[in-house]
């Protein structure tokens, strides 16, 4: 038991103290940006108390934005004022199951950039099947979400099986099919099938109300179910790499191919299916995506998901656990920022500062380590730098 | 110059790496510290040479109390360190290695002339043969060691520091370096000569200090029988030469015939191999690292790719299947390299133990592996092959050589086998250790298995074999039984039939 906490610790305390870092040059950085506080740092009680209330302010806008507004509550009821936490929800939603895509391949010794095609592609799944065809409810959902999964799959697969056969870097091919699929969708949305019949820009018909994932409260609120299927998959991966022999096979071969392929693991196997397994995961993202929140597939769809999940995956340490709180507190950042600006006038983009140096954190653990004098012990596997040599 | 250590002392945590050791170095000398892997004299090497501080203890030169923080301080006192693994960039030549952090440049631009002349009036006053402009990475290593050796005489060092330098050397480079390191003395440099090779240490060195547990268990001359060095750095008899009762041979497990092995550019690494051996016998192929072995290894399990000719076990051509289903014919596996192919550093102990089984009952079950028995198994191996950690979950990186060593052995020994391919396995293992490997490879022969033993080690392959192939060039050079002379196996190993 007393092994299990210190391998606990070892594996929070870095995301946790990057966190906790990274949100102390942000509040740094609000001050520097703000004329009027900085204008009055020649009376420095003034300038303190005046900074303090603007950086309280600003990450109180943000909490409020993504958690809980108090004034939403009193206006229009209590389960409003949450409002803000189920936006939160539905923008990580797709997030864990990408990030989940990263952090798998990473863990079988890959590198997968190509979480922006899956997703993609998984959108069109479902899309597909989703607007195409008139089916009851729960299968019609169902298979659409299949659909994401399958494609997403293939996508992911064909990479795994270049690698398999011909050695062609997964990084590089997973670029190209990033770019592929971007363009391959702005010329789908215009074809007959998929372009709306009413509309000249890409913009495909809303998938049918069967195929769409049940809301969870109410028509207010879009949390949808799709955050049990993220959470779901979290387990799946979690048991995946545990407990079943094939996640054994991945880590092996993520961990030492050479020893890997010397005990009678088939390493091209491995590569294949993981990426075919990546791929489903990033797939099923977009399914889920489209069926649960956007209902219309855009050009647009992926946005700059399947990078925000590496950011995600790496915050996560390439662990399904760690990925779905990685998820949660990009999703959490992303949403409040839109209150920020209204509320205290603090540009947005400092969450994306702050997302940018929790990243890099944790990316360079010696960094913080010698900030907070931290022993050796606590794992700093370098996941990027694995991938890119797998 | 003389260099004494009095009262180092250095712990890792509870661990007591080096316990108040006292150690004099004369000048013109060659110590020995002889001890076991884990013994602490990397440890302290490692602090004379400035990479560790010691936590309480004194470094004196010529009598004189010096302080050693970093390694630049060591080579200014004239402590030069060759290490175990090679500081060299490969695709730099020789020159530019040896003048990497001390370069001279003349307008602006690297000037080597200088570092060339006198890279060759070191190789001359020393009699190395070394051409300045070779790359690293085209040399054998054992030119690339006295790449190394040269590097720290550049710097003028006093006292040379080799650790473990024979480890990765053939006998004849081995025999080679000791020749330098005498001629260094006679010069009067210092030597520090880290090893556990018994035979090396009676042939060349002065004095010799035992370590054992990070303690100074005593001194030893030359003169002592290798019987009695041995059981002073184990801390109890050991048997060298280990007891071989004879052959009972039964039918024949292993038949390669013709075999040719293609590089993957298509150059032959071994031509037109043919072997037998039978059960309850060892056949030892021996040759001079480089000379097609491993590749032979390695295709037994079909892990080489461009492979012709037929490999037989039981009568069941294996030749071309998956390395899975060769290995399930009945062949445990135990690799050159345990750190690279034969475990994985980062799995427990227990994890390292069902690597090749874990898709198969009892280990797994309906695709789900059964942490139950993956316990209990581990448990038991590592009390069966006396596997020395604190926990089976462990990492195996944790683990010592020999410990590792015992972890492979365990795993591929569990299964069950007819033929057991074991290469280079007492490389880089201490004495208690490599005892233990020859015990279990001679308690396979006695359980009727076939046993290849792939090995550069004449000691090693006299000792265990039956029969002896000598391998050159990818061609066996002839077969001969173990009663053969050292003197003719030696010859045989640089290709004269």
């Amino acid at each position: 038991m007393k092994l299990s906490v210190a391998k606990f610790r070892d594996v929070t305390l870095l995301p946790f103290l990057a966190f906790i870092f990274a949100f102390f040059i942000g509040g740094v950085l609000i001050v520097l940006s703000d004329a009027v506080v900085m204008g009055q740092i020649s009376s420095p009680g003034k300038f303190l108390t005046s900074a303090g209330a603007k950086i309280g302010n600003s990450y109180l806008a943000i909490f409020q934005g993504s958690i809980f507004d108090i004034n939403l509550a009193r206006d229009s009821g209590i389960l409003n004022g949450f409002y803000p936490l189920s936006e939160t929800i539905v923008t990580s939603t797709p997030l864990i199951l990408c990030g989940l895509s990263v952090a798998l391949a990473f863990r079988s010794g890959l590198f997968n950039i190509g979480a922006q095609g899956q997703f993609i592609f998984g959108a069109i799944g479902a899309s597909y099947i989703g607007f195409h065809y008139q089916l009851s409810p729960v299968l019609h959902v169902t298979l659409a979400i299949l659909g994401g999964i399958l494609l997403g799959g293939i996508f992911g697969g064909i990479v795994g099986l270049l690698k398999a056969k011909t050695g062609a870097h997964e990084v590089i091919v997973t670029i190209m099919l990033n770019y592929s699929a971007g363009l391959f969708i702005l010329w789908l949305l215009k074809t007959k099938t998929f372009l709306r019949p009413e509309r000249q820009d890409p913009l495909a018909p809303e998938v049918n109300a069967s195929a769409q994932l049940p809301k969870l409260l109410g028509e207010n609120l879009r949390i949808h179910a799709g955050i049990f299927i993220a959470l779901a998959a979290a387990f799946f991966v979690w048991w995946l790499l545990k407990k079943s022999t094939l996640g054994f096979k991945f880590r092996a071969v993520g961990a030492n191919s050479n020893a890997a392929k010397t005990a009678g693991i088939s390493v091209a196997f491995v590569t294949t299916t993981t990426m075919f397994i990546c791929g489903a995961l990033a797939g099923l993202g977009g399914a889920v995506h489209l069926l649960g929140t956007e209902y219309a597939l855009s050009a647009g769809i992926a946005g700059s998901l399947g990078f925000d999940a590496i950011t995600v995956a790496l915050l996560g340490q390439a662990t399904p656990i760690g990925t779905v709180f990685g998820a949660f507190l990009f999703g959490a950042l992303q949403t409040g920022s839109r209150t920020l600006l209204s509320n205290t006038g603090t540009s947005p983009d400092i969450v994306q500062v702050i997302q940018a140096l929790i990243v890099l954190f944790i990316a360079a653990p010696a960094l913080l380590r010698s900030i907070f004098r931290i022993k050796k012990s606590i794992s700093d596997k370098s996941l990027a730098a694995k991938g890119w040599n797998g | 110059m003389s260099l004494e250590l009095k009262g180092i002392t250095k712990k890792f945590g509870a661990l007591v790496a080096n316990d108040n050791i006292n150690l004099k170095v004369e000048k013109g000398e060659i110590h020995a510290i002889l001890g076991e892997n884990g013994a602490g004299k990397s440890t302290l090497m490692n602090i004379v040479y400035g990479l560790l501080e010691a936590d309480s203890g004194t470094i004196l030169v010529d009598g004189q109390t010096v302080e050693i923080k970093e390694p630049a301080d060591a080579l200014n006192r004239g402590i030069g360190m060759v290490h175990q693994h090679f500081m060299l960039v490969p695709v730099f030549t020789v020159a530019e290695n040896i003048v990497l952090g001390h370069e001279q440049t003349k307008r602006g631009l690297l000037s080597l002339s200088e570092a060339k002349s006198k890279i060759k009036s070191i190789a001359s006053e020393f009699k190395f043969e070394i051409d300045p402009d070779a790359l690293v990475e085209d040399l054998p290593v054992g030119v690339q060691q006295r790449v190394e050796i040269i590097r720290a005489l550049m710097y003028d060092a006093k006292v040379l520091i080799l650790d473990e330098p024979t480890a990765v050397l053939t006998p004849q480079e081995t025999d080679e370096l000791l020749n330098i390191m005498r001629t260094l003395k006679a010069k009067g440099t210092s030597i520090i000569f880290i090893t556990h090779k018994l035979r090396e240490v009676k042939a060349v060195a002065d004095k010799i200090t035992i370590i054992r547990l990070g303690k100074v268990v005593g001194l030893a001359q030359p003169t002592s029988s290798q019987e009695e060095l041995a059981s002073m750095m184990v801390g109890r008899q050991v048997d060298l030469i280990p007891n071989k009762p004879t052959a009972k041979l039964g039918k024949t497990i292993l038949d390669i015939k013709e075999l040719n092995i293609y590089n993957s550019i298509g150059r032959k690494i071994v031509n037109n191999l043919s072997l037998d051996i039978k059960a309850g016998e060892i056949l030892a192929i021996a040759g001079v690292q480089g000379n097609g072995q491993s590749e032979i290894a390695r295709a037994l399990i079909n892990l080489e790719d461009h492979v012709t000719g037929s490999i037989k076990i039981n009568n069941v051509e294996i030749l071309g299947e998956s390395v899975r289903d060769s290995l399930r014919t009945g062949i445990a596996f135990i690799p050159e390299s345990r750190e690279l192919d034969g475990l994985i550093g980062t799995f427990s102990i227990a994890e390292n133990l069902i690597l090749d089984t874990h898709d198969l009952t009892p280990v797994a079950k309906n695709g789900q592996l059964v942490s139950s028995y993956i316990k209990s198994n581990a448990a038991k191996l590592v009390e069966e092959f006396d596997v020395r950690t604190q926990s089976i979950f462990d990492n195996s990186s944790s683990l010592s050589g020999g410990n590792k060593q015992k972890v492979v052995l365990a795993r591929e020994l569990s299964r069950s086998v007819e033929l057991v391919v074991a290469s280079q396995p007492t490389r880089g293992l201490d004495v208690g250790s490599i005892e233990f490997v020859y015990e279990r490879l001679l308690a396979e022969r006695a359980a009727n298995r076939a046993v290849l033993l792939i090995s550069s080690e004449l000691d090693e392959v006299a000792a265990l074999a039956d029969r002896i192939a000598v391998i050159f060039k990818g061609e066996i050079i002839g077969v001969v039984g173990s009663d053969v002379s050292r003197e003719k196996l030696g010859l045989m190993m640089a290709g004269v039939k």
